[in-house]
């Protein structure tokens, strides 16, 4: 890896003081930022710019720092998580840009993703999503059976861990051209489908995730496979359509 | 809940979208099968009986309201569907960068499906309507020599020959100046004494078609227009027929193979479709 460098670059920034107020792209220069540093730290940089000079820091989504919690998001330059395939914002670095770039940043775009402040947005929609049939009903009394008792196929067992990987980021729907959640309600309709102990609710799981995505307000898959490009984990189209497979089978009951 | 879902949720929309664009490709596949036959030499009255098939036969007349029923539905669902998504974000990106990680047509199908209509609508109002409505619509005629002097016949449904010069356009035409026989009901040739059928003409399509795209003013236009249709509809199901398969839930081993094939379809259906007007136009005599 070549030596890090220190570049100068020009941001546009969507700044907004609350989800009721009109945002506006603003523009702020930010001199010798480390190629090494994360996106993030960047940001960091100029919050510490920012508040030096005595102005309101940006607002922005974070947590581990590692692509692990989904809590990053960011449009960079027109692609959710910015250049870069495979990784989550904290994960990209300012290597990925030159020295003089001109870099917008803006909140994730979708009516059930509103903005809250900057570029934080609220994606409890997700939440209840997930809360619609997202789970599998288990007797916590303690006398749980042990899951590993079941045997699952390894492809099944593959299959499910693959769209388990999803971190429910939005980078998905951020990037859809119709505000899309299909990639994430899939992956988590497939991850329970796959296996025995979901299939015991599949048919009410999928009815109540895709009714409740419908009534969050997200928009109808077009099949362009962005989310496939621009998922931080990788999920796979597949998991879209096993979900409408799933629906199918469901809605004939 | 199940059965109200199977009409209004998102999946259900893309299963119908999917469903009425496979049968229209279906549709495609007969329609092209039909029109490559212009390019045989010497085909009109091969070219015509088809018409005649097609637009008399109950079986075909069951697919063809089918057919219009996919048109409407594909486009309104299509058009419900655009709003929606449209509704789904109603700020926009400043910047986006939507060919990183997404194909031209996947994100054009809607503009591309609207000229698709347009061009439906007027391709219909051209050959379409004529075929079904117009009173004015020829009959197939053919040129014999008969003893040195050349004579115009009409083709007949059941085989026979009618002379042109004994035939009226209308009843009244026919007792003016006495000709045996007349037409009534666009095709049927009636005695004029009698009042009673004596045969049936074949609707000249091929006449309509080859005039069409031979016009002195507007052959040329038609055919550039006709073209860049099928360009359009090329890119149309460049996306939608393997989006189709997906849209159903079909996405397993056999997908890089649909993949291809849709590739093919989307590409050789349009062109040979494209062929015909261009054939018409420069080479046909």
């Amino acid at each position: 890896m070549s030596a890090a460098k220190n570049i100068n670059i020009t941001l546009k920034i969507w700044r907004q003081k609350n989800s009721k107020a009109k945002g506006s792209l603003e523009t702020y220069t930010l001199n010798e930022v480390s190629t090494a540093s994360s996106f993030l730290e960047m940001l960091d940089q100029l919050n510490e710019q920012l508040v030096n000079e005595r102005k309101e820091p940006v607002a922005f989504d974070h947590d581990c720092r590692e692509g692990i919690c989904g809590m990053c998001s960011l449009f960079i330059n027109g692609r959710a998580h910015g250049p870069d395939t495979g990784i989550t914002t904290c994960q990209l670095h300012m290597r990925m840009f030159k020295d003089g770039d001109t870099i917008y940043v803006e909140p994730w775009r979708s009516k059930a993703f509103p903005v809250i402040k900057d570029l934080v947005v609220d994606r409890s929609s997700f939440d209840r999503i997930q809360q619609a049939g997202g789970f599998v009903s288990v007797n916590t009394s303690g006398k749980t059976m042990d899951a590993n008792a079941i045997p699952i196929p390894k492809h099944d067992a593959d299959k499910s861990f693959e769209a388990a990987a999803c971190i429910g980021c939005g980078a998905c729907v951020a990037t859809c051209k119709n505000g899309s959640a299909m990639l994430f309600v899939g992956a988590k309709v497939s991850q329970y489908a796959l296996l025995p102990q979901g299939k015991v609710e599949a048919t009410q799981r999928v009815l109540n995730m895709v009714r409740q995505m419908d009534e969050e307000g997200f928009g109808n898959c077009t099949n362009t496979g962005a989310c496939e490009i621009e998922c931080p984990k990788g999920i796979s189209l597949e998991n879209i359509a096993r979900m409408n497979r799933e629906y199918l089978k469901a809605s004939m009951k | 809940m199940a059965k109200s879902a199977l009409l209004k949720s998102s999946i259900a929309k893309k299963y119908w979208m999917a469903l009425t664009g496979l049968f229209l490709c279906l549709f495609l596949t007969g329609h092209l099968a039909g029109n490559l036959q212009l390019l045989v030499p010497n085909n009109a009255l091969n070219f015509n009986k088809y018409a005649l098939f097609m637009t008399s036969n109950p079986a075909v007349k069951l697919l063809s309201y089918l057919t219009y029923l996919s048109i409407l539905f594909h486009a309104v669902d299509g058009f419900m569907l655009t709003i929606q998504n449209k509704k789904a974000r109603p700020i926009g990106y400043a910047k986006q960068n939507a060919a990183a990680n997404s194909s031209f047509s996947s994100r054009n199908m809607a503009i591309l499906g609207t000229l698709i209509l347009v061009f439906i609508v007027t391709h219909m109002v051209n050959f379409w309507a004529r075929m079904h409505f117009d009173k004015n619509m020829p009959l197939q005629t053919i040129t014999v020599e008969v003893m040195g002097q050349k004579q115009e016949l009409y083709m007949m449904v059941n085989g026979g020959y009618m002379p042109t010069n004994q035939v009226a356009k209308t009843a009244e035409e026919a007792k003016k100046n006495g000709a045996p026989t007349y037409i009534a009901n666009k095709t049927d040739f009636m005695n004029t004494q009698a009042n009673v059928k004596v045969g049936e003409g074949y609707k000249d399509l091929y006449k309509i078609t080859v005039d069409f795209f031979k016009h002195p003013k507007f052959g040329l236009i038609a055919t550039i227009l006709y073209v860049l249709s099928m360009f359009v509809l090329a890119f149309h199901l460049l996306h939608g027929f393997q989006s189709a398969f997906q849209s159903l839930g079909i996405n397993n081993k056999l997908t890089p193979a649909i993949k291809a094939f849709g590739k093919f379809f989307a590409i050789v259906v349009p062109l040979l479709f494209a062929i015909i007007p261009v054939y018409i136009h420069f080479i046909l005599k």
